[in-house]
């Protein structure tokens, strides 16, 4: 009690204007700011625990069957056999959930929750969301769901294990937990939706006045078409899970074929004749736009990091924008492609091959205006710099690899090995995840009012990008050498047993990232309360939030806010300075420069005086 | 800032933002129906005689009764945000008074439905057909409930306190959503009772 009277009176003094409770302002707050800060610390927190779940994988990956260090004894049996070891049973518990928590707990609510309910308001210049009461129940439906989902751990038969598509029929006639997966992925689907209808309103109606939809930043035109995408494939996925909680709970058979014979399972209720590959469609119809949900606000992040540390203007602005909507559209209509080995019309396989591989053009032409951008560039290596650059590399290597996959004749052979782990991780680690290490590491000047420690953070992005690279790389090797993606123990195959030594590695790589994110998370935390003020615009970057002061009050902005200019006018001619905020009046150009040439002129009486 | 500050301040679209989330939002339930469409496409033709033989088991004429009842609904939803945009509150009550009855009715005529199914042992997991037909029309009537709750408390305020004419704005939106739910059974009904 003493606590909260102490911090209501703080935040009194800090110029509120108005005081609120510490429920109000803490847990069940309506500020956007407020509320971006809660998604990130939930999903760091979930980041956490997969990435554990991720380490017991590669610990029985490297050394199957041996006990896991330190705390293998400490683990519930139902994980571990006596000795400490990963039990199978666990394993596929833990390949679902390290999926199901990376991609929904933490990739999506950090790229989207975090960056697009703090990035969104402060960018366009509104002082909250359209809906700030929505918002916020967007964010509480999101913890609600992640403990859902594990909540499998207490139930007969443990976590869901169908892996984290949950192809049917297994996942339709799986535990208790499975069922928890599908009600808390449709909560995590709800709270998607509310946020895409809150993000979307809120960029089209509540633009600062003179602010033209392409004066947007790359950022907020990202989480904008990543919000419509959100608003159409997110139900789809809903409806489909819905029909495979009726499949899992009422016994009904969408999903399920004909005369299914499941030892564990009472079949007599259930009436077959349904179809299996029904449920791919309709997971895939999400779940591949659900990659660009996750890698085009980061595109938009990194767009803006480059520009400003380049100081200089982002090639090709409304290239990338149309590239942007281009990825998105072509993203709805190549979900068959996952699906070449699942049993299709060679036809439509082709059909969905050349769509796939068509999303390479707007991809080369982000790429491209990426390096054209940094070009001849005065590039400064601050943390964000590092992590964005490592994106744009890190994108390439997983956009190269995803052409193997897209071409059906490859797939077949490389299908469902560790090459599409390698790949899926250089896009979802190498790409979103160091998207958000240089987000956060941007805006946390602007989120906490203090810069976070430069030494720490280059410390961090280089250990986590030569023990990604590590551990991620040679999962290609592995993968065309017919390692399965989903094998509990390697070493049961002769083929795969000259390969131990490389898993080995990757496991001692793995370790090394997953330690390394403590440095992080301390960076975090400490700069938080001890870290050095930071001034209103540190970056001298032009877009408006950093206009408003750091970290802005209730309703952001201290002044009247109006656009004159887009977003990315570095090294203006127009002006004296190398940047130039969009808010800039023409008078206050012309003021700066009058004061600047007076300036000059003074200097050189000086010097001819002297 | 709360909405009900921010819907009466300019807006870039025009439009203010109760309606435009609400038809985004519905662009999201259409895509949530759409779903449950495509699979009806691909199971019926999966299982064309046992979808024909069921359907024939449904209550054509009670389904009759109720599409009229929901269009009823509809029609008076849309008169009640009328007389409350011309400042005549006894009306709006009036005409909200019928919507919310004629979406309990609705409700009724479902359940009446559902029983009498119950009662010939007929349930979601009897075959493919009654398996859509459930889902879909349960969540048809989930969003029925849905709309029933702030109708619900639109009138209730209305009859305590009086509901502002500046609020008319609300009673729009929510109207959208009802017409929208009136939509999806119209496309519901001939899909499940009328084609085979």
């Amino acid at each position: 009690m003493e606590a909260v009277l102490h911090t209501e009176k703080h935040e009194h003094n800090e110029a509120h204007g108005h005081s609120e409770s510490f429920i109000r302002k803490y847990i069940f707050s309506t500020d956007h700011k407020m509320i971006a800060k809660q998604f990130m610390f939930t999903a760091i927190i979930f980041l956490f625990i997969g990435g554990a779940f991720a380490l017991f994988i590669r610990w029985q990956l490297a050394y199957p069957g041996e006990p896991i260090p330190v705390i293998g004894q400490m683990l519930p049996s139902t994980w571990v056999n006596d000795a400490g070891a990963v039990t199978a049973e666990w394993y596929t518990q833990l390949l679902t959930m390290h999926g199901s928590i990376m991609i929904f707990a933490v990739i999506i609510p950090l790229l989207v929750g975090t960056f697009g309910n703090f990035a969104i308001p402060l960018m366009i210049g509104a002082d909250d969301m359209a809906f700030p009461f929505l918002n916020m129940v967007s964010f509480w439906l999101f913890p609600v769901a992640g403990i859902l989902m594990m909540g499998g751990f207490f139930m007969e038969g443990g976590m869901a294990a169908a892996g984290w598509t949950a192809y049917p029929p297994l996942s339709a006639i799986a535990s208790m937990g499975q069922t928890l997966w599908i009600v808390a992925l449709f909560l995590i689907g709800f709270s998607s939706i509310l946020g895409g209808v809150n993000y979307v309103t809120t960029i089209l109606n509540m633009r600062a006045p003179g602010m033209k939809m392409f004066d947007l930043p790359m950022t907020v035109w990202a989480v904008f078409i990543t919000a419509i995408i959100i608003t159409i494939g997110t139900p789809v996925l809903a409806s489909a899970l819905a029909m495979l909680f009726m499949d899992n709970f009422l016994h009904t058979s969408f999903f399920q074929p004909e005369n299914l014979i499941v030892p564990t399972r009472d079949m007599s209720r259930t009436a077959g004749g349904g179809q299996p590959l029904l449920w791919q469609h309709l997971f895939w119809f999400y779940s591949h736009p659900a990659v660009y949900i996750m890698i085009l606000p980061g595109m938009g992040v990194v767009s803006d990091i480059l520009a400003t540390f380049s100081r200089k203007p982002l090639y090709g602005y409304k290239a990338m924008v149309f590239a942007i909507i281009a990825i998105a559209f072509l993203g709805i209509v190549v979900w068959g492609h996952h699906m070449f080995q699942s049993g299709m019309n060679p036809l439509l396989g082709t059909t969905f091959m050349v769509s796939t591989m068509v999303i390479a053009v707007p991809s080369a032409i982000k790429t491209f205006n990426w390096l054209g951008t940094m070009w001849r560039g005065q590039m400064q290596f601050t943390t964000p710099m590092l992590n964005a650059v490592a994106f744009v590399s890190m994108f390439v290597v997983g956009g190269l690899s995803g052409i193997f996959m897209a071409s059906t004749p490859v797939d077949v052979f490389i299908h469902d090995t560790y090459f599409i782990v390698g790949h899926i991780h250089y896009v979802l680690f190498g790409g979103s995840l160091f998207a958000v290490f240089a987000g956060l590491h941007y805006w946390f000047p602007k989120m906490t009012g203090r810069m976070y420690d430069e030494r720490i953070g280059k410390w961090h992005f280089w250990i986590t990008f030569v023990t990604f690279n590590g551990t991620f790389f040679p999962m290609h090797i592995l993968g065309v050498g017919g390692m399965m993606r989903r094998i509990f123990d390697p070493t049961v195959y002769d083929f795969l047993k000259p390969f131990q030594p490389m898993n080995e590695f990757i496991t001692i790589n793995a370790m090394i990232l997953g330690f390394a994110q403590f440095l992080l998370v301390y960076n975090l935390v400490y700069s938080w309360f001890k870290g050095r003020k930071a001034k209103r615009n540190p970056w001298r970057a032009n877009t408006l939030e950093w206009q408003a002061p750091s970290p802005p009050p209730h309703g952001n902005f201290d002044r009247a806010l109006h656009v004159y200019h887009g977003p990315y006018e570095y090294s203006s001619p127009l002006t004296v300075q190398d940047y130039l905020p969009q808010t800039t009046s023409p008078e206050e150009i012309e003021e700066q420069r009058r004061h600047h040439e007076q300036r000059l002129q003074q200097k050189n009486e000086q010097d001819t005086h002297a | 800032m709360s909405t009900l500050a921010t819907t009466h301040t300019q807006t870039n679209t025009g439009i203010y933002h109760g309606k435009l989330g609400m038809w985004v939002f519905l662009a999201s339930e259409i895509m949530f129906f759409t779903g449950f469409f495509g699979a009806f496409i691909v199971l019926r033709n999966l299982n064309i005689e046992v979808f024909t033989a069921s359907a024939h088991q449904l209550d054509k004429v009670v389904a009759t009764i109720n599409t009229a009842v929901l269009i009823t609904s509809s029609l008076t939803m849309a008169l009640s945000h009328l007389a409350l945009e011309r400042g005549n509150e006894a009306k709006f009550r009036l005409f909200l008074t019928i919507t919310i009855i004629c979406a309990f009715g609705f409700l009724g005529i479902k359940t009446y439905e559902y029983a009498s199914k119950f009662s010939h042992d007929i349930y979601p997991w009897t075959n493919n057909f009654f398996a859509t037909y459930f889902t879909m029309t349960g969540f048809h009537a989930l969003h029925v409930i849905g709309g029933l709750i702030p109708m619900i408390w639109m009138l209730g305020k209305s009859m305590v306190k009086g509901y502002p004419q500046s609020m008319h704005h609300r009673v729009e939106t929510l109207g959208l959503y009802w017409h929208f739910v009136d939509l999806v059974w119209i496309f519901l009904f001939p899909t499940l009772y009328l084609i085979f």
